[in-house]
C-alpha cells in the first residue's frame, strides 16, 4: 500500500528520527512510503494561539499538497487532532463550502500512526524488539480528541523484551499546551513537575509517546533534572528490530 | 455599569498564578479537596447509564433556551407575577445592586441574610449594601468563612475549598469569640449553627441566588446541602432572588435532567440533601413578600457571539474546575473572578466584552479535561481558541507574538521558504548550543528555559534525510 507522510514541522526540525523510524516500520510491513516535499505545517500553532486566518492559509496549502493521497500518517497525535477537530470549524468560518467539502474528503484518509498500524493494517506486532523497561504517556489529544489509548498500548505490549510499566495520573495533562507553555511558563511548568514524578515513580527507562510535543516537554524537564530516563516516540520503538543492537535509551 | 467582581482591576492571570504557586498550603488544600471531589464525580456519575444522554439532554434544552430566551423570560416574569412574585429586571451590576438596596429600604431593613450569592458576588452586592448601611451576612457555611476572613472565594461550589480544617477553626475562634473551640467538623458546624441561627431567627429579610427559573410554573430552585439555604428562604418575611437571565428553563419537567446532572456533576451527591423549589408566595407559609430580579450584566451580548454562547448554558457545578489541570496547580485566585476555572476563564473576559481579563483566555493547555466532564457539553476548549481569535483580530497580542506568528505563517507558506527557516535557527542557535540542548533561551522564549532544556535543530532534517535517500544509489543507514 502506498503511504504518504506528513511528518510534521516539528518532527521535521527538531525529530528527524522518528520520521526514518516511521518509514522503516511502514516499509519493513511492506508498504510503500511517499514524502511530499511541498508540505509544511498543519498550523495548530497557528489556530490555538488566536491566529486562525493564518491556520486558515496552512490548512489550505495542507490540502493542495495532500489532495490525492490515498493514506496520509501522522506521527503526531495533536497535528491529527488539530485536522479533524479544527480543520472543519476553520472551513465553516470561512464560510466556503467547497473547502469544507475537501476538509470532509480529507478527513477519512487521516491517520495517526498507531491508528494507521492498529486499525487500518491491522497489525500490532510489527517484528520490534527492545529491551528495555518503557512507560507510556498518552497525551491529551490521544485520549481526548482520537480517543486513540489503546493502540499504542498494543503496539508496544507486541514488543518483543519490553517491559511495560503503567504510568500514574495517565489522564493528566503534561502541561506543554504550546504556547501555553512559555505564556504560562510558572503553572506549566509545575504540572511538569507533576508528571516528571509520576514519570520517574515507575522506573522505565524510557518514557514514549505517539506525540513528540510532549516528549520534547518531559524530555527537556528530565534533561533538566540531570535524569537518565529518555523520551522516545513510539515510532522509534517500534523500529528496533535487531535483537543484537539494542538501541539508544 | 457591567461588572464582575473585582476581575476588572485584577492583574493577569500569569502573575496571579506565580503568586498562588508560591504558597505551599493552598496548594495542598486545593490538590486535597480536588482529588476528593472528583473521585466522587467520578464515581456518582458511572452509575448512571444514561449519562451521555442526559448531557446531550441538558444541551439540547439549552440550546433552545438561549436562543429563545425572551420568550421564556416573558412567559417566567407573567407565571411568577401571577404566582404572586414581584419580577424585576436589572440591566447590568449597578441596577440589580441599587433595586435590591431599595427593596430592603422600603421596609426599613438594616440586615439581610444571604445564600447561594456568587451572581451577587458579580454585582459586588455586599459593597452596595454596606454602602447603604445594610449589614449583609452570609449564611452558607463557605460563604461564611470567606465573609468573615475578609478572603475572595476560590470555587464555583465550595467558595472556600482554599482553606482547610485547621484555618477554618482559627478564623472561628477569633471572629467568634470561641477561644476554646475544637477543630473537628462537628465543632465547626455547631459553632457556625449558633452563629447563624440567631441570625435566621432575628433578620426578617433574606436573599438569594437561584439555580433554575422555571419559565413554565414561574417557579425557583435552590439546591443546596446544608439547610441553611432552607432557612433562609422560608423564615425571613422578605425574601429578593437575584436570577441570571440564563438560568431560566422551559418546564418543570426539564428539571429531572438538570437535577440529576448538577448534584453528581458539582459534590458527587446522586441528589442534593436539599432541593427547594418555591413558586411565588403562599399565603400561610413562607415570605410574604418576593422579588425575583433578572440579571443581564453582559449576558445578552455573549449570546450575541455564535461561536462562544454555550458558555451560558453552564449550571455552575464546578467539575471543570475540579477536571482543570491549571485550576489544580493555582487554585481559584489566580483567575481574579468570582468565576474561576476553565469556565470562569471563558465567562469572565466574555461579561466584559473582552475589554478587562484578557489573560484568561490563555490561562490554559487546552488539554480538553473540562469538556470531558461538563454536564452541559460546553466545548471550552473550542471556545478558549474563539476568544484567542477574537483578542488577535482586535489587535490586543503583544506585538512580539505577532510579529513571531507572521513570520512562522509566512515560513510554512512554502516549503522553499521553510526549509530556509530550517537552515536560519541552525544558525541562530550556535550561541546557545551545548552538547545538542538549548539549556537557555532569549527574549520572549526564556519561560520555556524556567524547567526545560530544549533539544537543538538537528543538523540534518528529515526532508533533507529523505531527498539524500531518495538520490543515493544505495540507501543510507536508517534504511532497512
Amino acid at each position: 500500500m502506498l503511504i504518504s507522510l506528513f511528518i510534521t514541522c516539528y518532527n521535521d526540525t527538531l525529530f528527524p528520527e522518528t520520521g526514518k523510524a516511521v518509514v522503516r516500520v511502514l516499509e519493513r510491513l511492506g508498504h510503500r512510503v511517499e514524502f511530499r516535499r511541498e508540505q509544511t505545517c498543519c498550523g495548530q500553532m497557528h489556530a490555538n494561539t488566536g491566529y486562525g486566518r493564518d491556520a486558515l492559509a496552512l490548512m489550505r496549502h495542507f490540502l493542495a499538497v495532500f489532495r490525492d493521497a490515498d493514506l496520509i500518517c501522522v506521527p503526531s497525535a495533536s497535528c491529527v487532532a488539530m485536522i479533524r477537530d479544527q480543520y472543519p470549524r476553520l472551513a465553516a468560518h470561512a464560510g466556503d463550502a467547497r473547502l469544507a467539502d475537501e476538509v470532509n474528503e480529507l478527513l477519512p484518509r487521516i491517520y495517526e500512526l498507531s491508528e494507521l498500524l492498529v486499525d487500518r493494517l491491522g497489525v500490532t506486532d510489527v517484528g520490534a524488539t527492545f529491551p528495555h523497561a518503557v512507560t507510556l504517556h498518552t497525551s491529551c489529544h490521544a485520549i481526548r480528541s482520537l480517543r486513540a489509548i489503546e493502540q499504542p498500548l498494543r503496539l508496544l505490549q507486541a514488543v518483543r523484551d519490553l517491559t511495560l510499566s503503567d504510568l500514574p495520573g495517565r489522564t493528566e495533562c503534561c502541561g506543554f499546551g504550546g504556547t501555553f507553555s512559555i505564556k504560562n511558563a510558572a503553572v506549566s511548568t509545575a504540572m511538569l513537575d507533576d508528571k516528571l514524578g509520576c514519570v520517574l515513580a515507575t522506573g522505565a527507562r524510557v518514557c514514549t509517546a505517539t506525540d513528540n510535543s510532549c516528549l520534547m516537554h518531559i524530555g527537556g524537564g528530565l534533561r533538566r533534572k540531570a535524569s537518565d530516563v529518555t523520551c522516545l516516540h513510539l515510532a522509534e520503538i517500534l523500529a528496533h528490530d535487531r535483537p543484537d543492537r539494542p538501541g539508544t535509551p | 455599569m457591567i461588572r464582575v467582581g473585582a476581575a476588572a482591576e485584577a492583574p493577569p492571570f500569569d502573575q496571579l498564578a506565580r503568586v498562588a504557586l508560591s504558597n505551599e498550603q493552598t496548594r495542598r488544600n486545593v490538590r486535597h479537596a480536588t482529588d476528593v471531589i472528583r473521585a466522587k464525580r467520578d464515581a456518582a456519575v458511572a452509575e448512571l447509564p444514561d449519562w451521555e444522554r442526559l448531557r446531550d439532554a441538558a444541551h439540547a434544552i439549552k440550546e433552545h433556551v438561549v436562543s429563545h430566551l425572551d420568550e421564556y423570560l416573558e412567559q417566567f416574569e407573567e407565571r411568577c407575577a401571577a404566582a404572586g412574585g414581584v419580577v424585576h429586571w436589572a440591566r447590568d451590576a449597578d441596577d440589580a445592586n441599587q433595586i435590591i438596596v431599595d427593596i430592603i429600604r422600603s421596609h426599613d431593613g438594616r440586615e439581610v441574610i444571604k445564600v447561594k450569592t456568587m451572581t451577587s458576588d458579580e454585582t459586588r452586592l455586599n459593597v452596595a449594601l454596606e454602602a447603604a448601611g445594610i449589614a449583609p451576612y452570609e449564611t452558607d457555611l463557605a460563604d461564611l468563612i470567606i465573609q468573615l476572613g475578609d478572603d475572595r472565594p476560590s470555587h464555583i461550589v465550595v467558595p472556600a475549598l482554599h482553606r482547610n480544617r485547621m484555618e477554618v477553626r482559627a478564623l472561628f475562634a477569633e471572629k467568634m469569640q470561641l477561644p476554646g473551640l475544637g477543630s473537628e467538623p462537628g465543632d465547626l458546624t455547631a459553632a457556625a449553627r449558633d452563629f447563624l441561627r440567631e441570625k435566621f431567627l432575628r433578620v426578617p429579610i433574606g436573599f438569594s441566588g437561584a439555580n433554575f427559573a422555571v419559565a413554565e410554573t414561574g417557579s425557583v430552585c435552590v439546591v443546596e446541602s446544608e439547610g441553611n439555604g432552607r432557612m433562609c428562604l422560608t423564615l425571613p418575611r422578605v425574601l429578593i432572588t437575584l436570577v441570571g437571565i440564563e438560568k431560566v428553563i422551559p418546564t418543570f419537567a426539564d428539571l429531572e435532567v438538570f437535577l440529576q446532572l448538577l448534584p453528581r456533576s458539582a459534590t458527587g451527591e446522586r441528589m442534593n440533601p436539599y432541593n427547594s423549589i418555591w413558586t411565588g408566595v403562599s399565603a400561610l407559609d413562607g415570605p410574604g413578600e418576593f422579588h425575583v430580579v433578572l440579571l443581564d450584566n453582559g449576558r445578552t451580548r455573549v449570546i450575541a457571539d455564535a461561536d462562544a454562547r454555550d458558555t451560558l448554558d453552564c449550571i455552575r457545578c464546578g467539575a471543570c474546575l475540579n477536571a482543570c489541570p491549571v485550576y489544580r496547580q493555582t487554585g481559584g485566585h489566580a483567575y481574579g473572578s468570582i468565576y474561576s476555572g476553565p469556565i470562569g476563564a471563558i465567562l469572565t473576559p466574555q461579561l466584559q466584552a473582552m475589554e478587562h481579563s484578557r489573560s484568561l483566555p490563555y490561562a490554559s493547555s487546552l488539554c480538553g479535561a473540562c469538556y470531558e466532564v461538563c454536564p452541559v457539553k460546553i466545548d471550552i476548549p473550542a471556545i478558549l481558541v474563539h476568544l484567542r481569535n477574537r483578542l488577535v483580530e482586535s489587535g490586543n497580542a503583544p506585538v512580539g507574538e505577532r510579529v513571531a506568528m507572521k513570520a512562522a505563517a509566512f515560513a510554512f507558506g512554502s516549503a522553499t521558504r521553510f526549509e530556509a527557516g530550517q537552515k536560519l535557527a541552525r544558525i541562530a542557535q550556535r550561541p546557545f548550543e551545548e552538547d545538542g540542548w538549548l539549556p537557555r533561551l532569549p527574549g520572549p522564549l526564556a519561560g520555556w528555559s524556567l524547567s526545560r532544556d530544549l533539544p537543538a535543530v538537528p543538523a540534518e532534517s528529515f526532508r533533507d534525510w529523505w531527498a539524500r535517500r531518495e538520490t543515493a544509489p544505495t540507501k543510507p543507514e536508517g534504511s532497512p
